[in-house]
């Protein structure tokens, strides 16, 4: 039998000392669980501050007392390796663990036990809990914003149309895949803001809209017996002309006819509102200010002294002001530059004003892109006798950009969390939305549950994209 | 000069040209029409409006340029409060993000991930709406430490009532200036003779005794004024004396520095893997203690890594701190750009002043930064 020395256990007396530390840091996180799941306190007979200190007190000497290397228990050893490296470690993990035990409790009870979701009024509030009848009831103002309840489904189509649309790359087969990066870059954008300008939007201009289907469709069809070599010309001349024919000389009697029918409702922006206004600011700022960016970035290294100058202008200028101001000069300064009888409705100007602010961000991260590409990738471009242009798009960005994927993610999570402020000219997205549901006077009092309902979407939504871009980064990885 | 060159930059300028002209004409149009003549007269002209929160004495008998000042003052301060607390806890976080430690190095992340991914005006609104709504009245609140008052209406402290505060002040500016010089001469010391200076010490002891001679030779006198209750009407009740920092700016400072934090520590986590393994072996192989490795090898070189970002945090939340308007905080863009824009009705002047304030910031720290980075980068032969 060896000497016990209880300041340096070792392997000699393993059990003992194994023994003896897990029952110690047992009982510790057993009191501290009895005192905040069934309120008892079994060391109530101590005085004050010893029993409050107490299982930190345990629990220490018995992570100290299982501290042993190489115990040749695995989990024993994992333990030691990752939370009981040494007294201090041991200290700020038990404190960790109390405290998640202590808080478990009363977040359980506000967020599930004691909380309401029943009934449709707020008399079914009366717990302690939350009031998630409350969101249930605001549901609708939170997603749809003022939209009127019977037109919401032209906002669920065009989201879900959209969102289908949008994973048809997944879905291609090899023959369609070289055209994938036209789609996205050229027709996706297209049809989303027919879709949300036309059809979200309705009323008269909706007929547009239809002519543009139907333009789409013939042009579709006939494009089937079209030779291939010309179909890239036929698709961007034909479906144009279609258009303007239809509306301008088949149509035209007709259109002021049926203008009078009943037609899709006329929605007007100032009434759209909640997270589908989140979506659709986000959506068009990030289209547009890709590339607005990535031409100020070019320009910003260009060899013509006005266009460098006036690309670092821009960037400078954007970059230098906070989002609020520039928000508060589309809305009251901007009016004042444009002749009385113009008018740019509201929500275009915020989507202009937030695409320029976030160019100018965009812009500097591509720039760090470029500036890390080698000299030589440029000259190996330009001895292949490849122009600005072509060397551009050939050689230069398809490296730069792949490198800067996580600096333009950061800065669309970025817009994307910048959007709430747009309730500056009075558009309410579900942050707006929030702030008014508060000040209703039969919703009283339920600021917490709203906010929590937010910041969970939003961490839904901004995580998500955060992994993803993650997953492109490393899907792009190329060995340099 | 060829025509290739010369056309596009001409296309530009043009095109800026057009557009700058369309729209300043547009405006004397509109400014016309508004009888409104465009000029910064305005500025001296007495404002008649009244701020809730100001650093400096204003009321509505003062000028408009003082309401500005105000407004800037407001802005500082809560971003200054910001910055201190988001690089404690940055710092702080960031280390922990950086510890072998399972459980500190998660509870780091899900802060992270928790507090950046969230918008940063949904927070100061949860701060302020939600969570300090939930404080108590100033009737019904426990003191902490029997001097500190956290109520509904503010978060009252005591403050110092100081005689001959300039005094003070001069023993404080003195020790930092003999500091400095105590710094260089050790420097010097060091690189002619190669003896070490404990300056740390000696700074620290300068820092104590200085200010404390102040207090004894030079009629310096300090007194803790402790906020009292006092009852306003039937069930209204207040604390009078102490200082009292407004919700508003609680929930804003938290918010920011709470937001901030987060990619400070991102930053500072960068900043120390930043440095490759073979440094601090070879430092130690030369013999050094991990004390003087951290401080001499590793620090230096994180800190060159860090600087630059955590400087541009700094500025991101300087500008951040104009979410201030949406929870009626005074800060420049509430009082300036929103209250003094409402009664003038100068939309152009009063814009460009905010944005040109800003923009000057801005712009002057980043001019600092690149100065700095041109003193810091490796100076390779």
């Amino acid at each position: 039998m060896n000497k016990l020395n209880f300041l340096q256990p070792d392997k000699n007396n393993f059990n003992t000392y194994l023994y003896t530390g897990v029952i110690l840091v047992a009982l510790s996180i057993f009191i501290v669980f009895l005192n905040s799941f069934f309120n008892k306190d079994i060391i109530s007979f101590l005085p004050g501050s010893i029993s409050f200190f107490l299982p930190l007190i345990l629990g220490f000497i018995g992570l100290h007392l299982i501290r042993i290397d190489y115990s040749g228990l695995k989990f024993l050893d994992a333990i030691n390796k990752n939370i009981n490296t040494n007294n201090f470690n041991a200290f700020l993990s038990l404190l960790i663990v109390f405290v998640v035990i202590k808080s478990l409790p009363p977040l359980l009870s506000w967020f599930i036990l004691d909380a309401n979701i029943a009934g449709d009024s707020k008399d079914v509030c009366t717990g302690t809990g939350a009031c998630w009848t409350y969101i249930k009831i605001w549901f609708n103002r939170f997603m749809y914003g003022m939209y009127p309840n019977a037109e919401q489904w032209r906002i669920n189509l065009s989201f879900i149309a959209l969102a289908f649309l949008g994973t048809i790359g997944f879905f291609a087969t090899e023959k369609f895949k070289k055209y994938l990066t036209l789609y996205y870059v050229a027709v996706y954008p297209v049809i989303a803001f027919f879709f949300i300008f036309f059809f979200i939007s309705g009323g008269p201009i909706f007929f547009d809209f239809s002519y543009g289907i139907i333009a789409a469709v013939i042009s579709i069809i006939i494009g089937f017996f079209i030779p291939s070599k010309f179909k890239m010309y036929y698709f961007i001349i034909v479906p144009i002309t279609l258009y303007i024919l239809l509306k301008y000389v088949f149509f035209y009697e007709e259109l002021i006819e049926l203008g009078k029918l009943e037609s899709l409702e006329w929605v007007e922006t100032g009434a759209w509102g909640g997270l589908s206004l989140t979506f659709i600011v986000s959506f068009f700022c990030l289209i547009f200010c890709f590339p607005i960016g990535l031409f100020l970035s070019l320009g910003r290294r260009s060899d013509f002294p006005i266009i460098k100058y006036f690309s670092i202008g821009m960037i400078e200028f954007w970059r230098g002001v906070p989002l609020i101001t520039v928000l508060f000069m589309s809305s009251v300064m901007f009016p004042m530059f444009l002749p009385e009888d113009m008018f740019i409705d509201k929500l275009v100007r915020v989507i202009i004003a937030i695409s320029l602010f976030e160019a100018a961000y965009v812009a500097e991260v591509i720039r760090g892109g470029l500036q890390a590409l080698p000299r030589g990738q440029y000259d190996a471009a330009k001895s292949l006798g490849m122009g600005y242009w072509k060397m551009h798009i050939l050689v230069i960005l398809p490296q730069a950009l792949k490198l800067v994927i996580p600096g333009i993610a950061n800065t669309f999570l970025a817009l994307v969390k910048d959007t709430p402020l747009i309730f500056v000219v009075g558009l309410l997205e579900i942050v707006g939305m929030l702030n008014l549901a508060k000040t209703n006077p039969e919703w009283l009092g339920f600021a917490m549950e709203g906010y929590v309902f937010a910041s969970v979407l939003f961490f839904i939504i901004c995580y998500a994209m955060s992994k993803y871009s993650y997953n492109l980064e490393q899907k792009y990885k190329t060995e340099r | 000069m060829n025509i290739k060159k010369i056309l596009p930059q001409l296309l530009t300028l043009l095109v800026v040209i057009l557009v700058f002209g369309f729209f300043s004409y547009n405006a004397q149009i509109n400014m016309e029409n508004r009888g409104i003549t465009f000029g910064y007269g305005f500025l001296s002209q007495e404002s008649s409006f009244d701020v809730q929160f100001s650093l400096i004495e204003y009321d509505g008998s003062h000028s408009y340029f003082r309401a500005y000042l105000v407004g800037l003052l407001n802005t500082i301060l809560v971003s200054v409060i910001g910055i201190i607390f988001a690089t404690i806890i940055g710092v702080v976080v960031g280390i922990a993000r950086l510890s072998n430690n399972y459980l500190i190095n998660r509870t780091a992340a899900v802060y992270v991930e928790f507090f950046r991914n969230i918008p940063l005006l949904l927070q100061i609104f949860f701060w302020y709406f939600a969570a300090l709504r939930a404080l108590p009245l100033p009737q019904d609140t426990e003191p902490m430490f029997g001097v500190f008052f956290l109520t509904i209406k503010g978060f009252f402290v005591p403050a110092f009532v100081w005689n001959n505060l300039d005094i003070f002040i001069y023993s404080i500016i003195a020790a930092i200036i003999s500091i400095i010089f105590i710094k260089i001469y050790a420097k010097r010391k060091q690189e002619n003779k190669g003896i070490q200076t404990p300056v740390f010490s000696i700074s620290i002891g300068i820092l104590i005794i200085l200010p404390l001679l102040s207090f004894l030779f030079g009629g310096v006198d300090a007194s803790v004024e402790v906020p009292v209750i006092k009852q306003l009407s039937q069930s209204g009740f207040t604390y009078e004396g102490g200082i009292k920092l407004p919700p508003e700016l609680i929930s804003l400072a938290l918010a920011l520095s709470l937001y901030t934090a987060t990619f400070i520590a991102e930053c500072v986590r960068a900043g120390v893997q930043g440095v490759s393994k073979g440094q601090k072996e070879a430092a130690a192989s030369i013999g050094l203690t991990p004390n003087q490795v951290l401080k001499l090898v590793v620090m230096p070189q994180a800190l060159r890594i860090i600087i630059p970002p955590t400087t541009n945090q700094y500025l991101n939340l300087t500008k951040n701190s104009s979410l201030a308007a949406a929870i009626a905080y005074p800060d420049l863009v509430l009082v300036f750009a929103g209250t003094a824009l409402m009664q003038t009705g100068r939309a152009i002047e009063i814009v460009s002043i905010t944005m040109l304030t800003y923009l000057s910031l801005s712009i002057s720290i980043s001019v600092f930064m690149n100065w700095y980075n041109k003193k810091i980068a490796i100076k390779e032969k």
